[in-house]
């Protein structure tokens, strides 16, 4: 194997990226933000929420969740979904409107690639979200598999019908506690 | 937002914690309630991760890349004007066209636009702090802004941050994506921070720029260079 050239190593976004990257607060334009469903995107309309907890149990503030998704046709194509990006508020809550995707890889359950990154954290965090009506799915998925039985349920966001539509609650907990698995991969 | 998706071809090689900082660095003390605690769950590399978002250059405006201009208001932003470029590679040194940088950085005096900032330093009307581009098919990308200053924070006494501008890249997937900050050759304050010193010895050194007598533009602007490497892929799928 010939020598590679070695990764530049990753830094905290430190406290002060929202002006760059969530800047409508100061009359900027967002390249990514988090309605990624337009009105007329087929698939099921979702409100995916939650807050970012530290170990203490405190929300994070400074904290950015961003989000890779399929179509609800289980496809990455232009058009569809795809990339949103939500800083959390004061109280460490965040949400993504959005539709529900299909699955994109075989014998995968639907799903939703999350990173997170945070004033505190040097290297940012990557997990996935699965949907608790997906129960059967989600049974046969590779990868909640892999994860211990006891830790499955910080990855499965639960669906909640509310007047407003379809949302799902996704806490994030970095630390502790029912700590939310990150992955390598 | 153009969300067109490059085509998976092998597995990305994996992140190298050889390179990148723990989770928990003590001396950066918001690490520690901040810093997963178990350890991380080796996954597969799916399609889900394998592919990942593209921004065309219709997606950004014409001063995007020129922070000496596109904050201003009434005249130009103060401070030592400077170039930053460099070129954008995955691991086997292959250039990583058209992806998107983001940068954000303090002004000349060491102060940010961000509404917390209360850094005793004043804001510059002229100068916002951010800006983006889109790599060429070399991989190159340049930027033309403002010298940031050093600034104080909270974390231990006489703590101050060495100058800085945070770079946020994507690479090819969702896989790639690199959050980091470029320092200045030569900065004292370098040895004494535990957000640079959080990477491990013999790394860190990746983050500092260098200065370029070929890239300062004579009457102009300094020059620095900073290339970033990111993840790259194995040649071929890797299966099992």
């Amino acid at each position: 194997m010939s020598q590679l050239l070695k990764q530049t190593p990753s830094q905290t976004v430190g406290p002060y990226f929202a002006y760059a990257w969530t800047p409508e607060l100061y009359g900027r334009r967002p390249l990514a933000t988090n309605r990624l469903a337009t009105r007329d995107m087929p698939g099921e309309h979702i409100r995916i929420e939650g807050v970012v907890y530290d170990g203490a149990g405190a929300p994070i503030r400074d904290c950015v969740v961003e989000i890779w998704q399929a179509g609800a046709d289980g496809r990455h194509a232009p058009g569809a979904a795809g990339f949103g990006r939500c800083g959390t508020n004061d109280d460490g809550y965040y949400f993504f409107d959005t539709v529900k995707p299909g699955a994109c890889d075989p014998g995968h359950a639907p799903h939703i690639a999350v990173t997170v990154f945070a004033r505190g954290m040097l290297s940012h965090a990557f997990t996935r979200l699965h949907f608790s009506d997906e129960a059967a799915a989600n049974a046969a998925d590779p990868v909640l598999s892999g994860v211990p039985a006891d830790r499955r349920d910080t990855l499965i966001a639960k669906r909640a019908e509310v007047p407003g539509g379809v949302v799902y609650r996704f806490d994030i907990r970095i630390q502790g506690d029912g700590e939310t698995v990150f992955f390598d991969c | 937002m153009d969300t067109a998706v490059h085509q998976p071809e092998g597995d990305f090689r994996p992140r190298d914690w050889a390179q990148h900082p723990p989770y928990l660095s003590p001396l950066y003390k918001s690490t520690v309630l901040r810093s997963p605690s178990k350890p991380l769950i080796p996954m597969k590399q799916g399609l889900s991760v394998r592919t990942g978002p593209v921004f065309g250059h219709d997606s950004l405006d014409p001063l995007d890349h020129d922070l000496t201009k596109n904050g201003r208001v009434n005249g130009e932003p103060i401070g030592e004007r400077m170039i930053v470029t460099g070129r954008v590679l995955d691991e086997d040194g292959r250039p990583v066209p058209h992806t998107l940088l983001e940068i954000w950085q303090a002004n000349a005096c060491g102060r940010y636009v961000h509404r917390w900032d209360q850094h005793d330093a004043p804001l510059d009307p002229n100068f916002f702090g951010a800006g983006r581009c889109i790599t060429d098919a070399e991989g190159r990308y340049r930027f033309t802004t403002i010298k940031p200053g050093a600034y104080p924070w909270g974390n231990h006494h006489n703590a101050w941050r060495p100058a800085h501008i945070h770079f946020s890249l994507f690479g090819p997937s969702f896989l790639t994506r690199l959050v980091t900050q470029m320092y200045f050759p030569g900065d004292p304050l370098l040895p004494l921070d535990p957000i640079y010193n959080g990477v491990p010895e013999g790394a860190r050194e990746l983050l500092v720029s260098r200065f370029s007598i070929d890239v300062t533009e004579p009457v102009w602007a300094l020059g620095y260079e900073f290339d970033i490497v990111l993840r790259g892929r194995h040649a071929t799928p890797m299966e099992g």
